[in-house]
């Protein structure tokens, strides 16, 4: 009677085992369709988009030396030039580190060095609420009261400017830098810390002396990642831009940067004027892409 | 086992929703056949009438089995072709040219479209000619001084290219994108366009009359202030007629009746309801 019991035990084990074995394969698999779906979408999209945007130069006769260079767009005439965009994203952008880092630097080093426990908890959390707001409340924000500040307070004819578009950017490129700066000050050992105190050097000393170099890789991807918000930001910047195809020669013209030529006229776009607007979206992608090429240059760097 | 489940749930679900809508697919093109069996209307013509006359005909499904074809062609070969007498019926958002008028069509209107020029309500002006209107979008007149308002910079405010009223705004104007004048502000829908005007006393733009209400200032084209009655009585320039164009004696019992329908208070009342200003 037992050697029949033994079979059954080990038959009901191989059982268990068989039903083990299946969930894991199908679950490894579930996984691997999850991980190759993002993969698959970044393809059909690039693919997409390229698709679409190359066609007008491959088969419509289009130079894509004029669509960089020209000046005018006016679509309805044939007109495609993206200068002024490209000129008005690249000043938008800048404008908004130069104000932006400090500022973000600034905050990631009081609330990793300088502030109590408490009032850090206070702050944090505050700073990664600011990156949770839709991109499109900015916008409204930015219109309800920056755009008008910068009416009043300067006597300008229309805030709907660089200037706007930039401070704009600058608050909402604060929390990626913050979180991401914070972290990486955080991350410098605490003997770096003794050693420059113990030498004497003064608290604010040992911060700008020895931490902030320690941590500088991983404040140079904060940077990095910030312009990469500000550069594909849309909705928010289509409301106080003023979207005039002019290249900008002051902080107060009116700009169209390349996102917003995109969200603004799709909706009405056909034929080449919407190839047009995807060829656009190449250019945008070329700077995101050049953007995450420098990123992966820092972190090898930070690696070693 | 649980995930088993979970796994066969959503296949489940999946397989569900795609036969859901695979039926209800079907039944539209169902739908569609049927409503295919009576006479074919044939319609071609404006952009701008088009998307009225595509409500209208679908509304229009609704009480009779004609099928109503639209093509959106452009307003001259929509004229065209009704005086050829490929399309029994052409669009068109303008007036007739002369020689149009001679080959015997017969014109109609179905409604107006009406556009305001708007700006801040602080602006003293009120009042301005079309020739002004122009001066100012292609940046010739760049002072309200030089139009009779205070000695402050015009800031102009646009719609995108390719927008519906802005396309009509520049055809009655008559200028072009290219000459629009570069530093204009580029705002995405009426509403848009009111806002910014309202918060700037500096600016001017246009919208559709619809979208008319005291945050912002209605300018006055040649005397004549911007309300349905006065692009009724073709007082008010800034607008244009919505055509219907026929040969009396080429149009079939379904044309008129699709027109009647039109003029009929409903489909008065749906043209009211796409922006237009209705006839009656």
């Amino acid at each position: 009677m037992s050697i029949p019991t033994e079979n059954k035990q080990t038959e009901n084990i191989g059982k268990a085992n068989k039903r083990k074995y299946f969930l894991e394969s199908v679950s490894s698999k579930l996984f691997m369709i999850c991980a190759l779906l993002s993969v698959i979408t970044l393809v059909l999209i690039i693919g997409f988009v390229f698709y679409k945007g190359s066609h007008p130069f491959v088969v419509g006769g289009y130079s894509f030396i004029d669509f960089l260079f020209g000046t005018d767009w006016v679509p309805s005439e044939d007109k495609f030039g993206i200068f002024p965009m490209i000129i008005a994203s690249i000043y938008a952008t800048i404008g908004a580190l130069i104000i932006g880092v400090p500022i973000g630097l600034f905050t990631a080093i009081f609330l990793a060095e300088i502030a109590s426990t408490r009032v850090a908890k206070i702050i944090s959390p505050a700073i990664q609420l600011l990156a949770g707001i839709p991109s499109v409340l900015y916008g409204v924000f930015g219109l309800a009261i920056i755009v008008p500040f910068l009416q009043n307070t300067f006597g300008l004819a229309k805030g709907q400017s660089l200037i706007a578009v930039i401070l704009v950017l600058a608050i909402m490129m604060l929390p990626t830098i913050v979180t991401v700066a914070e972290t990486a000050i955080r991350a410098v050992p605490q003997s770096y810390r003794e050693g420059s105190l113990a030498l004497g050097v003064s608290h604010i000393g040992t911060i700008f002396r020895v931490i902030v170099p320690a941590a500088k890789s991983g404040i140079m991807t904060a940077v990095v990642l910030g312009l990469g918000r500000a550069i594909g930001e849309t909705m928010a910047v289509i409301l106080v831009a003023g979207n005039s195809l002019i290249v900008p020669t002051s902080l107060t013209d009116s700009i169209r940067p390349l996102t917003t030529n995109i969200a603004l006229e799709m909706g009405y776009a056909a034929g080449t004027h919407q190839e047009m607007l995807f060829a656009t979206g190449i250019v945008l992608f070329s700077f995101i892409l050049i953007l995450n090429f420098v990123l992966a240059k820092i972190s090898a760097k930070g690696g070693n | 086992m649980s995930i088993i489940k979970k796994v066969k749930n959503s296949f489940l679900l999946v397989v569900c929703v795609a036969v859901l809508s695979a039926c209800t697919n079907t039944e539209n093109e169902d739908t569609q056949a049927t409503s295919g069996d009576g006479y074919t209307l044939a319609i071609s013509g404006s952009t701008s009438v088009g998307p009225l006359a595509e409500k209208l005909a679908y509304q229009y499904a609704e009480h009779s089995d004609t099928k109503i074809e639209i093509n959106q062609i452009g307003s001259s070969a929509g004229i065209t072709n009704a005086i050829n007498g490929v399309s029994e019926i052409g669009m068109a958002s303008r007036d007739l040219k002369e020689e149009e008028k001679a080959s015997g069509l017969t014109d109609l209107v179905i409604a107006y479209d009406g556009i305001v020029v708007v700006t801040h309500p602080s602006n003293k002006v009120k009042d301005l000619t079309m020739e002004q209107v122009k001066q100012i979008f292609t940046g010739e007149i760049t002072n309200w001084k030089e139009v009779g308002g205070d000695d402050m910079e015009i800031v102009v405010v646009s719609r995108e290219d390719g927008s519906g009223s802005r396309d009509a705004f520049q055809e009655i104007v008559d200028y072009s994108s290219g000459e629009l004048v570069k530093s204009a502000i580029i705002a995405s829908g009426n509403g848009n366009i009111k806002t910014t005007v309202a918060n700037n006393k500096h600016a001017v733009g246009f919208i559709s009359f619809e979208y008319i209400d005291e945050s912002i200032s209605t300018i006055d084209i040649n005397g004549a202030e911007a309300t349905a009655e006065n692009v009724l009585a073709q007082e008010y320039k800034l607008s244009r007629p919505f055509l219907f164009v026929y040969k009396e004696e080429a149009l079939s019992e379904a044309g008129q009746d699709f027109i009647d329908y039109i003029l009929s208070e409903e489909g008065q009342q749906i043209a009211a309801e796409a922006g237009a200003i209705p006839v009656k």
